[in-house]
């Protein structure tokens, strides 16, 4: 019998062996459904700790994200950012190991605007889900994350993977 | 062909008797990744949300293990601590609740943070849906998980699988 495909698939990892600023994922191929980007680690710096995302270099006002959180163990809330210069989702601790995980479904269609959903554990502070929008039919062919109170620390680790849904 | 960096790496299935706790022992270090999908119920005597509590590489139930979470039951929401990996129903085995457990980097000599999704059914009288972010703090590679329920044992037909994700 034939072997099947292989539907989750690794496009490109990077564990930064240097403080970094920016880690950019570019020439994703368009074959696949969906993406999944897994980012692990910590960032330097205190106070906001939200990743920010910019998709194929574009930094017009075409972001929006919708947030559902609790912090630190009592507060909850809602909140939203429109036409935002970046897609702020996920989210990385300055004291401790993170992880965000954030999903962008089909991807590489030339049809609709692209959304993401995303879950973030900013330890010990922050657990949030959100869900993300870029205003634009183009295929999603790179992406930059960034954090929006410093640099990613040594180690921090970013993966994408591709998902195929044949 | 491409090869699968999602695998499975072992499951169990709660016969008639029950389980006091799961194990999964001598995880491979050859992922980077591990993904546990629980669908289970305890022994509760009336219908609700139930704790999972986690023994990472025998160290001890709850040992260094620290969860933030919230969740919505339709009507409010709560914020709170803890030290759960997720939560499943306890309504004496006849509604399951179901939770997805992501454990990134776990062969690493970094502290191991968790991002756990559950969803709780209360037989039709309220639902609720669960968000942590966990941690365990211990530079040890992750090599046995134990689960054990808020009220033992877990009932039949709870299921547990441990997925493998490879970033290569």
């Amino acid at each position: 019998m034939m072997a099947s495909a292989a539907t989750y698939t690794p496009i490109a990892t990077n564990t930064i062996g240097t403080s970094t600023a920016t880690v950019t994922f570019s020439s994703i191929p368009g074959t696949y459904t969906d993406l999944i980007l897994v980012t692990s680690g910590t960032v330097a710096g205190t106070g906001e700790n939200g990743n920010s995302i910019i998709l194929n270099g574009d930094t017009g006002s075409n972001y929006s994200v919708t947030n559902l959180y609790g912090v630190n163990g009592s507060t909850t809330g809602s909140n939203r950012q429109s036409s935002q210069t970046f897609m702020q989702i996920g989210r990385t601790s300055t004291s401790s190991q993170s992880i965000s995980t954030v999903h962008f479904m089909n991807y590489s269609n030339t049809t609709t605007y692209k959304t993401a959903i995303a879950r973030a554990n900013d330890l010990p502070y922050f657990v949030m889900a959100t869900a993300g929008l870029w205003r634009s039919t183009s295929a999603i062919t790179s992406i930059a994350i960034s954090n929006l109170n410093g640099n990613f620390n040594t180690g921090a680790t970013f993966t994408l993977y591709g998902v195929l849904a044949a | 062909m491409a090869t699968s960096t999602y695998n499975l790496i072992a499951s169990q299935i709660v016969g008639s008797g029950g389980a006091s706790s799961i194990t999964f022992s001598s995880i491979p270090q050859t992922y980077t990744d591990l993904l546990l999908k629980m669908s289970t119920a305890d022994s509760r005597s009336t219908p609700s949300v139930s704790d999972i509590l986690v023994n990472f590489n025998g160290t001890g139930v709850g040992t260094n293990v620290s969860a933030n979470y919230f969740y919505g039951n339709g009507s409010s929401v709560t914020g709170t601590t803890g030290t759960q990996i997720a939560f499943g129903d306890g309504s004496q085995g006849s509604i399951f609740g179901n939770s997805e457990v992501y454990i990134a980097n776990y062969t690493s000599s970094n502290y191991k943070p968790y991002s756990s999704d559950s969803i709780a059914e209360i037989n039709s009288t309220a639902g609720y849906q669960l968000l942590i972010a966990g941690l365990w703090s211990s530079t040890a590679a992750i090599t046995s998980i134990s689960l054990t329920p808020y009220s033992s044992p877990f009932g039949q037909y709870s299921t547990f699988y441990l997925y493998g994700i490879k970033n290569s």
